[in-house]
């Protein structure tokens, strides 16, 4: 079987966000990266499957050179192959194009990648890429086996989940707790490094939209206390001065 | 030419997020000179479905085969494209959820048209077609111009404020044929907590963290959420310690919610927490640490133990009754 998780090279969830140049740029100051949280969950649980029925995992980023350093680890964690699409990505159909384009020359049974990344929050890419590619997509995938040519898995819907059967090939969005993140090995870490990083140039896409400008939520205002042994005048006060009861 | 605006029904009633869609696109087809046209999947009565009328709409198309009784995104994305062509429509609205991010995701690339989810305002005019949609889950804006001859944005609870008149609108039905692609998943079965309020839908949720101390304990929290007629949630803690179900695990990495009101019990307040709350309008923290980072995030702040907290708030909205 032939997997390609994509990955996201994001700010850390814990990141404080701000920019510069007159709100044009992320202020990437003191900012760490990681790879996104569901794509790491992506990326785990394609690890799981090679290890129960072999197979291969290409681990695809459309970003910049700044990426490298995540896909060095999703290597060490288990990857095999690695393409990094050489450009600033902004919006998710020309980021899903660049998906497609890759997985059309792989011709992959199983296409992973995270629910939605954690700047942009679309959850597009997965559903993008399928139409695409004419195959069906799924997302948010929190549970996945596969037996044959059938994918078995499970989405979370609107106050419960979904068990389905599909047969391959598919896009699947994921998130926890279809596996546990892994941390590398010394040994993956080491064999990373000689791991083939394959760059590629964007293919050419349609200008749909772009980014002209970042702002920031207006600051909050300070937090009104209210003393616990007068805990009922809460109820009061949302209903007065709130008005949200 | 006229706006498309999809609805999500919850038992054969338009979701209140969805009339909140119908107003935005109803807003926006003004703009255009235009009408706005609504779009509804799966079972519902036509009186239900008029009523997006009252929200601006002056036409439904209402498909409701049995092959569409399970959100399928695949088949509903092809009826909401087939719908796009009928109506000519250069401007296609939903509201921000999982299924209608994986309709508009397909519906985007079957048409080529630019897709925008996350909206928080009406559109920008003055200058092309800008949006401002949230980014960084919640912790800023982008603003972004739309350039694609057909527009898909995905908006986001709050983005505008739906008011009721007394429009109504005609119901038409409207079943294109779909590809038999759409259907090659099998759906085994479904898990579905039946009677819970939505979260996303919610217009007050109460949420509890550790401080909670464990799933034996949570009865003070349901009872104000019950007395409030509120949704529950929780932290990620509580979700991955299995004190509550998954589905209530709100924050970066769960579900992103934007109710009125929102009480945080026992939360401290990690960002990844915050990132799922700070749409909130209105924000209570009740915690026994004064230093607990929520209340830098809150409105409204108890410092104290929840369950002597939680009771007196429980008994002051029964007898406010």
């Amino acid at each position: 079987m032939k997997i390609l998780v994509c990955i996201t090279n994001v700010p850390d969830t814990s990141a404080k966000i701000s920019f510069t140049d007159n709100n044009t740029k992320l202020n990437k100051a003191g900012v760490q990266y990681m790879i996104g949280p569901y794509d790491d969950y992506a990326l785990a649980r394609a690890v799981e499957l090679k290890e129960k029925s072999g197979g291969s995992i290409t681990v695809l980023n459309v970003g910049e050179a700044d990426s490298d350093p995540q896909i060095r680890k999703a290597l060490a964690i288990g990857a095999d192959d690695a393409i990094r699409v050489n450009c600033d990505p902004q919006d998710s159909y020309f980021t899903a194009a660049q998906i497609a384009a890759v997985a059309k020359e792989g011709n992959y049974d199983l296409i992973l990648m995270g629910r939605e990344s954690i700047d942009f929050n679309s959850g597009v890419v997965h559903g993008l890429v399928g139409e695409m590619l004419g195959i069906p997509s799924f997302s948010p995938v929190m549970k996945l086996d596969i037996e044959g040519n059938i994918a078995k898995f499970a989405r979370e819907i609107e106050g419960g989940k979904e068990h389905l059967e599909a047969p391959l090939p598919l896009v699947l969005g994921c998130q926890e707790p279809i596996a546990e993140w892994k941390i590398p090995n010394m040994r993956g870490i080491m064999t990373a490094r000689t791991k083939p990083l394959k760059v590629v140039e964007p293919v050419e896409v349609n200008d749909l939209a772009s980014l002209t400008a970042y702002s920031l939520p207006a600051p909050k205002g300070a937090c009104k206390m209210i003393p616990a042994d007068q805990a009922e005048t809460l109820i009061s006060l949302l209903k007065t001065e709130a008005k949200v009861l | 030419m006229s706006v498309l605006i999809f609805v999500e029904l919850d038992n054969g009633s338009i979701k209140k997020t969805s009339l909140e869609a119908v107003a935005y696109g109803a807003a926006v087809a003004q703009t255009q000179s235009t009408t706005a046209t609504v779009l509804a999947i799966g079972n519902a009565d036509s009186n239900e479905l008029a009523k997006a009328g009252a929200y601006g709409a002056s036409k439904v198309l209402h498909a409701n085969e049995a092959a569409l009784s399970n959100e399928n995104a695949m088949a509903y994305a092809s009826v909401l494209a087939a719908a796009v062509q009928q109506e000519s429509s250069k401007i296609v609205i939903l509201p921000k959820s999982g299924l209608s991010d994986a309709m508009g995701a397909r519906v985007a690339a079957k048409l080529g048209a630019s897709i925008v989810s996350g909206v928080t305002e009406l559109p920008d005019l003055s200058n092309g077609f800008q949006v401002k949609r949230s980014i960084y889950t919640g912790k800023a804006f982008a603003t972004v111009e739309v350039k694609g001859d057909i527009k898909i944005l995905g908006i986001k609870k709050n983005a505008i404020e739906a008011q009721e008149g007394s429009g109504t609108a005609t119901v038409e039905s409207f079943n294109p044929s779909l590809p038999d692609g759409d259907f090659t998943a099998k759906v085994i079965n479904q898990e579905k907590a039946s009677g819970e309020l939505s979260l996303t839908e919610a217009d007050i949720i109460v949420s509890g963290g550790r401080g909670m101390k464990g799933p034996e304990h949570w009865q003070p929290l349901l009872d104000l959420a019950e007395a409030l007629g509120a949704a529950t949630g929780c932290s990620k803690p509580v979700s991955d310690l299995d004190w509550r179900p998954h589905h209530e695990h709100i924050g970066q990495t769960g579900i992103k919610v934007a109710p009125n009101l929102y009480i945080a019990c026992g939360i401290s307040g990690a960002i990844q927490h915050l990132a799922g709350v700070n749409s909130s309008k209105v924000i209570v923290a009740i915690n026994k640490d004064p230093e607990a980072p929520f209340f830098k995030a809150a409105d409204y702040g108890i410092v104290g133990d929840v369950f002597d907290v939680l009771p007196r708030l429980t008994k002051a909205v029964k007898e406010s009754k």
